[in-house]
C-alpha cells in the first residue's frame, strides 16, 4: 500500500470511528436549516425564494464546525510532528486529510440536503441545481477550512479564530454557490464555482503545509 | 542576525538591525510629520474654501477629499503588508514582521474610516448609509480580513512564530482579495445594475483634482509617519519584553 493510501485509510478510520462526529454535523446542518422558518415565518413562497441561501449558510456553518478535527488531534498527540518528518511530503498528507475531511463533512450534508429541501419547499429542478452547486462548492469550503485550521493549529484555543479568518475568504464561494442555483446566469456561476474549488483544492495542501512548517520551526 | 561587519553594507542590510533602523529613521520622523501637517493644512484649506460645490451634491462633495484617500490607503496598506509578509517568509528580513505588525492596525483603521466616511456621504446623496454595492461590500470584506489578521496575531504568545503564520495567511488573503472583488462586483451588478454611483474620475475639473491630490498625499504621508512610529514602538516593546525575560531569569536562579 502506498503511503498516500495508508494516510487516506488512517484518516478515514479515525473520522468514522470517532463516534458521532458525522451525525452531529448532519444534525447541526438540519437544525440550522429548520430553524430559519421559525425566524422568518412559514410563508412557502418566501421560504422557497431564500432556501438556496439557507442551505448554503447551513452548509457553511456545519463545515466550520468540523474543521477542528483536521489538525488539532494530531497536533495534541504529537503525530503531526511525526507526519512532518515522514517520507511522504506534508502537502500530500494534507491532501489526504483534505479528501477525507470533504468525505466526512460535506458528503453527509449532500445526502441530508433532500430533507431540508423538502422542508423549505424547493421544487425539483431547483433542488437539482442545489445539489450540483453544493457538490462543486464544498471542496473549496473544505480547502479554506484546512487553511484556517493549519494557521490556527499552534494556538491553544484557536477554535473561534479560524471561522473569523475563513468567513471573508469564503465570500466568493457563497456568492457563486447561491447564484448557481438562483441567478439567470447560473451556468457561468457554476463554472466559476468549479474553478474556485479546483484552484483552492490544488493550492491548499501546499499553503497549509507551509503554514504548519513555518509555525513549528 | 548575520555577522557581516564589512564596511560595504547596503542600506538594506544596515536597517536589518533593529537598533540601526531606529537610529537611521528617527531623524526622518520629524520632517515627515511636518510635511504631513503642511499637506493637511493646505489640502483642507483647498477642500473647504477653495473648491467648488457639486451642482448636485452641494457641500457634501467635500467628504470625497477624506473618503477617497482613506479608500486608497485601505488597499495600499494591504500591499505594504503583503510585501512585508514576503519579506518575512522569503528574505527573512528581521524588520519585515515588525513592519507587518505595525501596518495591520493602521490598515484596519483606514478601511474603517473609508467605510465610515462613505456612509456619511451616502446618507445625503443616496439616501442610505449602506448599500450592498460591489465596491462597498468588498471594502467591508477587506476590513474583516484586517480584523482577522489582528485577531490571529493577538492569539499567539510567541511573536516570531506568529509573524510567519500571519504572513502565510496574509499572502492567502492577497491572492483572495482580487477574487473576492471580482465575485462581489459580479454579484452586485447582478442585483442592482443601475444604482452604482460613478463619479466620472478623469472628467473631474482641476479645481477638484488639486485638493483631492493634496489630501491623497497628506493621508499617504500620514500613514508613512504613523507606520514608522509604530515600528519604533514595536521594536522598543520587544526590547522591553526581552529585558523583562532576562530579569525574570535572573530572579529565579
Amino acid at each position: 500500500m502506498s503511503p498516500f493510501m495508508a494516510m487516506l485509510r488512517r484518516e478515514l478510520r479515525l473520522a468514522l470511528r470517532g463516534g458521532g462526529d458525522v451525525l452531529i454535523l448532519v444534525l447541526f446542518f438540519m437544525i440550522v436549516g429548520a430553524i430559519v422558518p421559525f425566524a422568518v415565518g412559514p410563508d412557502q413562497t418566501l421560504l422557497a425564494s431564500i432556501a438556496p441561501g439557507i442551505i448554503w449558510i447551513a452548509t457553511f456553518l456545519a463545515m466550520l464546525l468540523g474543521l477542528e478535527r483536521l489538525f488539532r488531534p494530531d497536533h495534541e498527540d504529537g503525530s503531526l510532528i511525526l507526519l512532518r518528518q515522514a517520507e511522504l511530503p506534508l502537502s500530500a498528507v494534507i491532501a489526504a486529510k483534505l479528501i477525507v475531511h470533504w468525505l466526512v463533512s460535506a458528503v453527509p450534508l449532500l445526502l441530508a440536503s433532500p430533507i431540508l429541501a423538502l422542508l423549505l419547499a424547493i421544487d425539483v429542478p431547483a433542488f437539482g441545481r442545489t445539489l450540483v452547486s453544493l457538490a462543486l462548492g464544498t471542496p473549496a469550503l473544505a480547502a479554506f477550512s484546512a487553511i484556517g485550521a493549519a494557521v490556527t493549529v499552534p494556538i491553544r484555543h484557536g477554535g473561534l479564530i479560524a471561522p473569523i479568518l475563513i468567513a471573508p475568504l469564503s465570500v466568493p464561494v457563497l456568492i457563486f454557490g447561491v447564484s448557481a442555483i438562483t441567478s439567470p446566469q447560473s451556468g457561468a456561476a457554476t463554472l466559476f464555482l468549479a474553478a474556485l474549488s479546483v484552484m483552492a483544492v490544488a493550492l491548499t495542501p501546499f499553503v497549509a503545509a507551509f503554514a504548519i512548517g513555518s509555525a513549528e520551526d | 542576525m548575520s555577522n557581516d561587519t564589512t564596511s560595504r553594507q547596503s542600506w538594506w542590510q544596515r536597517i536589518a538591525h533593529p537598533g540601526q533602523f531606529v537610529a537611521w529613521t528617527t531623524p526622518l520622523l520629524m520632517p515627515l510629520a511636518i510635511l504631513t501637517a503642511v499637506l493637511f493644512v493646505v489640502g483642507l484649506w483647498f477642500a473647504f474654501f477653495n473648491s467648488p460645490e457639486d451642482y448636485q451634491m452641494g457641500d457634501t462633495v467635500r467628504i470625497m477629499y477624506v473618503h477617497v484617500p482613506n479608500a486608497w490607503l485601505s488597499q495600499f496598506v494591504y500591499a505594504v503588508i503583503t510585501v512585508s509578509a514576503l519579506g518575512t517568509l522569503v528574505w527573512r528580513h528581521p524588520l519585515a514582521d515588525v513592519s507587518m505588525k505595525a501596518a495591520v492596525p493602521l490598515g484596519a483603521l483606514f478601511t474603517a474610516l473609508a467605510l465610515f466616511t462613505g456612509a456619511l456621504w451616502g446618507r445625503p446623496t443616496w439616501g442610505t448609509f449602506w448599500e450592498w454595492d460591489g465596491r462597498m461590500t468588498s471594502t467591508l470584506v477587506l476590513l474583516f480580513i484586517y480584523l482577522g489578521i489582528i485577531a490571529l496575531w493577538r492569539a499567539f504568545d510567541d511573536q516570531l512564530r506568529a509573524a510567519r503564520v500571519v504572513a502565510v495567511f496574509t499572502l492567502v488573503g492577497a491572492i483572495n482579495i482580487p477574487i473576492i472583488k471580482f465575485s462581489v462586483d459580479w454579484w452586485s451588478t447582478l442585483h442592482q445594475p443601475a444604482s452604482v454611483f460613478v463619479p466620472g474620475g478623469p472628467r473631474m475639473p482641476l479645481s477638484i483634482q488639486i485638493p483631492l491630490f493634496l489630501m491623497f498625499f497628506a493621508f499617504t504621508f500620514l500613514f508613512l509617519v504613523l507606520h514608522l512610529k509604530a515600528m519604533h514602538t514595536e521594536i522598543k516593546r520587544r526590547r522591553v519584553m526581552t529585558l523583562q525575560r532576562k530579569l525574570a531569569q535572573r530572579a529565579t536562579p
